[in-house]
């Protein structure tokens, strides 16, 4: 299990934004990606987990065990807080363990409907999403957005401990300090040049 | 030297462009001598009176209408699978030109109709289809302007375009079963010998030639203005960035 | 693949919505028909297996842009994409969620509805089955309109240019094997050709749908 990235090259509405991006991840991993807005952090990511195609180079990690996160967390409002998670787990092949719940401080919550949870404490389900899935490699875009400090302190516990203490992988985007002892990858040096191959305009130009 | 070179836009331009004004000029004679062969030069039918001679414009057309769905699902399938741009902007360039003949066809049919049957339209099974053919052209050309990414609208309408094309034959098959008609056969096919007599059937061939390089110089015509707009809007782009 | 039904299916009933609109829309435009037509009994019954028909594929297409929309916007989409579902799989699914919720009331509902329109006592058992075995198509190709446009704003008037001439063969072959077997014609041809389309439907078009869906999410 680990997660090996080489000289990958990526494009947002088709054109360059990142070229030669490389690093390796070993089990227990972390990686925070740094960068100005618009740098192409969501692009890499999505990139990295199979959303969208690269230009070129390689993504490696074994199959089937990369998730995606973003603030969208497919969230359903008319569905409990249970039968959300339940629903994520079940469609991983898995089963909704309590301890998840207690990790993520929602198990007061459990029989709310989504609607009726603040903004937090929906940042809080949509992360405990990641809990239920049994995925390795997690490629997480802003996973902190409107969380309060106690919030990121469990959310960042919770990835320490239970995540990449279990021989777990994450590359995160983030611009807050998750206290996790982990390299800082700043994206600015590899920001495409402004000629660089492979958009999807290039034939024309 | 591969055939797919000709599949770069520039190439594409640079190989069509000293061409294209011979084909315009083979179109416009080829009409002109098919039309004028096939109005003035061919005897009255028995019983169709001169009416007949719309022939001349209606079964070209219909052919295109059919052809160029045909040329399209062709160009579709390219740009899907070996990702030809020139190949995803051609299928873009012939659907107007295609809806176009479907209404030439749809639009002499109802006049050739109107004194032989005494009717503009009969929901014939080939009329219906066309009228079907009509609704899958406008549906493709809807959705290459509702999608703003260029290589998006070009995935999507090819998917769009194959999986029509198997719906517009089912179409076709169904509307047979629906309805028998009163439409005449094929007027043009291997035995036309029995349909249509030699005099009127020389000046059809040409008029049906000169609206194969018709479409051909159209086709080409479009396709440089989609390539020169997709290559504004890169410039633009690239300059913006 | 039975978590995506169910979560589905939950969340059809639970938002209300295009479960009781679809029927009652079905229902008004068979009430309008008359209107537009005549009360003439006679009449009436000659349109009636057609007008059913009609009006069941317009009520089914009112709901298509909601399959994958909502998915879209909270962002289920992407993460279905990146479980172990294939997404073929999701849209044979998202289909099949569809023609429960929607085709199989219409269905249940459409003989009710016969009355209204003086149905000849002969037709109601083909019109059921052919709803039967003609609504899953519809579903199903409305699924992949859905995959179409899922990313456009206003994408669903868009949607129905795109769908209404793929529903034609399903329609002929549906209205035709309604009217054959009400007059005591043979209605097996109609009926096996239909069955026909709905079995390639539910064969081919999930890839089409999941081809579709994956150049969307890009």
């Amino acid at each position: 299990m680990s997660l090996h990235v080489k000289d990958l090259s990526v494009a947002r509405g088709g054109r360059p934004v990142l070229q030669g991006v490389s690093f390796d991840c070993a089990p227990g991993d972390a990686l925070i990606l740094r960068g100005p807005n618009g740098i192409g952090k969501t692009t890499l990511l999505r990139t990295l987990a199979g959303l969208q195609p690269g230009l070129s180079g390689e993504v490696d990690f074994p199959e089937e065990s990369g998730a995606y996160a973003s603030h969208a967390d497919g969230i359903k409002a008319q569905l409990s807080v249970t039968e959300n998670l339940t629903f994520w787990a079940e469609v991983h092949g898995g089963v909704l363990d309590d301890t998840v719940l207690e990790d993520f401080d929602l198990v007061d919550l459990r029989d709310r409907l989504a609607g009726t949870l603040s903004a937090g404490q929906k940042r809080r389900l949509g992360l405990a999403r990641l809990g239920v899935i049994g995925r390795k490699v997690l490629f997480l875009d802003e996973p902190t957005v409107s969380l309060d400090g106690f919030s990121v302190k469990m959310f960042a516990d919770w990835l320490r401990d239970k995540h990449l203490g279990q021989g777990g992988i994450a590359v995160i985007a983030t611009h807050i300090d998750l206290g996790l002892e982990a390299p800082v990858l700043d994206l600015t040096p590899y920001k495409a040049a402004q000629d660089a191959a492979g958009g999807s305009d290039e034939a024309f130009l | 030297m591969s055939i797919w070179e000709y599949a770069n836009p520039k190439k594409f331009i640079a190989t069509t462009t000293p061409v294209l004004p011979w084909v315009m000029w083979a179109a416009a004679v080829t009409l002109v001598v098919g039309l004028v062969w096939g109005f003035f030069f061919t005897p009255d039918d028995y019983r169709q009176g001169s009416t007949v001679k719309i022939f001349y414009l209606h079964v070209p057309a219909a052919m295109m209408a059919i052809n160029i769905w045909v040329m399209m699902l062709v160009t579709s399938l390219i740009w899907l699978i070996r990702r030809h741009h020139v190949s995803a902007l051609a299928a873009k360039a012939a659907g107007p030109i295609g809806i176009v003949m479907t209404l030439i066809a749809l639009f002499t049919g109802a006049v050739w109709g109107q004194p032989i049957w005494g009717t503009w339209w009969v929901w014939d099974p080939r009329l219906t289809s066309f009228l079907i053919l009509f609704l899958f052209y406008l549906g493709y050309m809807a959705l290459w302007t509702a999608i703003e990414d260029d290589d998006t609208a070009a995935d999507l309408t090819s998917v769009l375009c194959i999986v029509g094309s198997v719906f517009a034959v089912l179409s076709r098959y169904a509307v047979n079963f629906w309805n028998q008609g009163l439409h005449q056969g094929a007027s043009l096919s291997l035995d036309a010998e029995e349909n249509v007599a030699d005099v009127f059937w020389y000046p059809a061939l040409v008029c049906i030639a000169g609206f194969i390089l018709l479409f051909v110089a159209l086709v080409i015509l479009r396709t440089h203005t989609e390539i020169r707009l997709r290559r504004a809007r890169a410039l633009e782009t690239r300059m913006r960035a | 693949m039975i978590a995506l039904l169910k979560r589905d299916l939950a969340l059809a009933v639970r938002a209300g919505g295009g479960f009781g609109l679809g029927l009652a829309f079905f229902l008004i435009v068979i009430v309008l028909v008359p209107f537009g037509v005549g009360p003439q009994a006679e009449l009436l019954t000659r349109i009636a297996p057609g007008i059913l028909w009609v009006a069941a594929l317009l009520a089914a297409l009112l709901s298509l842009d909601r399959i994958f929309a909502l998915d879209h916007e909270d962002g289920s989409l992407p993460l279905l994409a990146t479980s172990p579902l294939p997404l073929e799989a999701v849209a044979l699914v998202k289909g099949v969620a569809h023609w429960i919720t929607t085709g199989l009331p219409l269905t249940l509902a459409a003989p009710a509805l016969g009355f209204l329109l003086n149905l000849q006592p002969s037709a109601y058992g083909f019109l059921l089955i052919t709803l039967l075995v003609g609504t899953p198509a519809l579903s199903m190709i409305g699924t992949f309109g859905a995959a179409l446009t899922v990313g456009l704003r206003r994408g669903g008037l868009l949607l129905s240019l795109l769908v209404l001439p793929l529903y034609i063969p399903t329609l002929i072959f549906g209205a035709e094997a309604v009217r054959r077997g009400a007059d005591g014609f043979s209605a097996t041809n109609a009926l096996v050709l239909q069955g026909g389309i709905t079995l390639g439907v539910f064969a081919f078009l999930p890839f089409a749908t999941a081809a579709a869906l994956r150049v969307n999410l890009r």
